[in-house]
This record gives C-alpha cells, structure tokens and sequence, in this order.
C-alpha cells in the first residue's frame, strides 16, 4: 500500500520563531521548512520576519535576506534569480514555483514555503532530485539519426519549428513533476509530467529519426500510462507550459500508430 | 539500501510494450456506456412506477433486452479496467497480483450473474 502518512520521523514540529528586525515597521512573516541531517530531529517549522523597506519584492529575495540577515545557515538552491534556471523550485503557498518569479504581493497572510513535495530532502528547502534526472536520462533527451550529418546544420521548416514551442521553454524545475500525485504514488515507474513533457519535445522535433524507438520505450502501463489527468502539472507550471497536454499527444501518437 | 544506480533504477525492467490497448479500450467503453447508460436511466424513468409484468414484459422486446445486455458488459469491462488502474496506483506490496486476479473474477461474475437475470428476465416463463 502506498504511505499516505508521514513517517514519524518526518512529522513537522512547531520550530524557532526568529526575532522581528528592529526599527522594521512593515514586515512580512515566513514559516519555512528546517530540517538539516546533521542531528537526529525531526523537520521543524521556524518562523521568520522580513523587514520588506530592506527587501527585493519577490520571495526569493526574502529567503535571501533572511539567510544574509537573520539565519545563514538557511540552505536553499539558486543561481539566475529571472526565471531560467529552475534552480530556486520549491512549494510556497501550497503551490510549487520558482521563488524568484513568485511575488510577496501575489500571497495573502503568512508565507509558507517547504521543499518540492515527496522528494528526499538533502537539507531544508533542497530537494534530492537524483530520480527525476535520472529519468530524464533515460527518455534520451538528444537528437538521434542514423542518415549522415550534413555539412551544416539539420533542416527544419517553420511549420515544423512551430511545434517546438511549448516544448522547449521547459527549465526542468521540475515543479510538475514533483506536483503530481500519481508521480508521488509511483514515482520509481511513472516519468512524471517534466520527462514525459521532454520526451514528446523529442517525438515530434522533425529532424530526430528515432520516433518510432522512442514510442517503443514510451509504451507501458507504468511510465506513460499512469497520468491520470489531474491536471496539477498544468496549475502549477510556472513558465505557463501545458505537460497534461504533452502526454495526451503522445497517446494520441500512440494510438495513430496502431490504426 | 541498494547500490544500483538512478538510471539503473528507473529503467528498471524495461517497457511492458503495452499500454495502449488497456487506455484504448478504456476510452471506447466510456463512450458506449455514455449511450447505454442514458439509455439505462432513460428506461428506469419510463417504468419507475411499472409492475413486475411490466418490466418483464419491456425486457421480452429485443431493443431493450439485448440493450441491457450491452449495458451490463460494458459497464462491467469498464469497471475492470479501471479497478485494475486503481490498484496498480496504489497496492505495491504482496496483495497487488491476487487482487487484480480477484478484480478480474468480481467483473466476470457481475457481468455473469447480470446476463442471467437479464435473459431469464427476457426469455423465462
């Protein structure tokens, strides 16, 4: 049976609450997720207060003055701080997006922010990501063909290059991935929203000649077949792309192929 | 804890090659039970309030007993392909292969026991 509870050395525990910045008069608190490997306790919740006249708008500035003013040893990922690197992924307001590109503004009251949800945790607000890459890998996310490379580059027509789009935006934040339930209930089986999304990115790319292959690999109960529409990759995808959509052409293809 | 690596994991037995035929099929009962199923209402609407007499004397015409019929077996197929759907999402341990044998023996015994009822309701003094 799949765990619908957490194990008890997962449950969250009420954690620290930090002091208010001194003289700040318009503050914004933040419960964020703790929890480090380096003792035996269990998860906490520590509550924060960001002065927000000292303060970038969006909530991965907030993390980060909380981690330069108030708590250093606050762990989370980030590198671009403009939407393009996908580093910053995590849940905040019971969503997962970007922290760069989520504005304080667009969440009412206190700010939660956890981890991408149902990963391992490697320490606080950074997830283990290892599965998905790996099954990233596994759908063979680059061009394959056996005719000979031309001596430039391979052709595409702007009909053909049209149908990139929505594809190839995808940062892998994984924010999709880690959002949908039936990745959380067969994770190790199921590709998940991101990969499946890449894999039709590669399906219908006009200069890959191995379509056919890829369906082949494609085609299982488990790794395609478990999406169940829910839909919650779409909700949350913060670049606006559609992986729902994605998976049902590639069942489209699926199908066209046998009729 | 095991030593194989992620990409050993994931790729894990390989694709079943199969797949498409159980979404297939799933989709297509879908669409006849849209039909048979209005069909259903719209029969038990039309004799709510009807004797026995009057039921066996609807199912006796053919249109409504091998609709019936129609009904039953797609209903049923369905609800087997789906159950199957639901313990595969979340039975992982021992107990996931009898249950899907039992899933496939409750469809097969509902569709049965229904076929009966329906053509003795059809044909039976």
């Amino acid at each position: 049976m799949v765990e619908l509870a957490l194990p008890k050395n997962s449950r969250i525990t009420k954690g620290k609450e930090w002091p208010r910045p001194a003289g700040a008069t318009r503050t914004r608190e933040f419960a964020i997720y703790r929890w480090s490997p380096d003792d035996d306790a269990n998860p906490r919740i520590d509550t924060f207060h960001v002065d927000l006249d000292d303060c970038g708008p969006m909530v991965l500035d907030a993390l980060l003055w909380i981690k330069n003013k108030v708590d250093a040893t606050l762990t989370l990922r980030r590198s671009c701080r403009e939407g393009i690197c996908g580093s910053c992924a995590m849940n905040i307001d019971g969503g997962n997006t970007l922290a760069c590109t989520k504005g304080m503004d667009e969440i009412n009251g206190t700010i939660k922010v956890y981890p991408l949800p149902h990963m391992p945790v490697i320490k606080d607000l950074v997830p283990d990501l290892t599965l998905p890459y790996a099954q990233l890998r596994s759908i063979e996310p680059w061009l394959q063909t056996e005719t000979p490379a031309p001596e430039k580059e391979w052709k595409q027509s702007h009909a053909d290059r049209e149908k990139l789009d929505g594809l190839y935006e995808c940062i892998l934040c994984f924010c999709c991935q880690t959002s949908c339930p039936s990745y959380w209930w067969n994770g190790e089986r199921y590709l998940g929203p991101a990969v499946l999304l890449q894999a039709y990115r590669w399906l219908i790319d006009s200069r890959d000649e191995a379509t056919g292959d890829r369906l082949d690999a494609l085609e299982d109960p488990f790794k395609l077949y478990r999406c169940h529409t829910i839909m919650n990759c779409t909700q949350t995808c913060p670049k606006g792309l559609n992986p729902a959509k994605a998976i049902a052409e590639i069942r489209k293809m699926m199908v066209e192929r046998r009729v | 804890m095991d030593m194989m690596t992620p990409l050993r994991r994931v790729r894990g037995l390989g694709s079943a090659k199969a797949g498409t035929e159980h979404f297939w099929q799933q989709r297509l009962t879908a669409v006849s039970n849209f039909f048979l199923i209005s069909f259903f209402i719209i029969f038990l609407i039309w004799l709510h309030d009807g004797t026995y007499a009057d039921m066996r004397a609807a199912f006796a015409n053919p249109l409504i007993g091998i609709g019936m019929a129609l009904t039953m077996m797609s209903v049923t197929y369905h609800m087997r392909l789906g159950v199957q759907v639901v313990i595969e999402d979340y039975i992982h341990g021992d107990a996931k292969i009898p249950l899907l044998i039992l899933n496939n023996f409750f469809a097969i015994a509902i569709a049965a026991a229904s076929l009966f009822a329906i053509v003795k309701m059809s044909f039976g003094a």
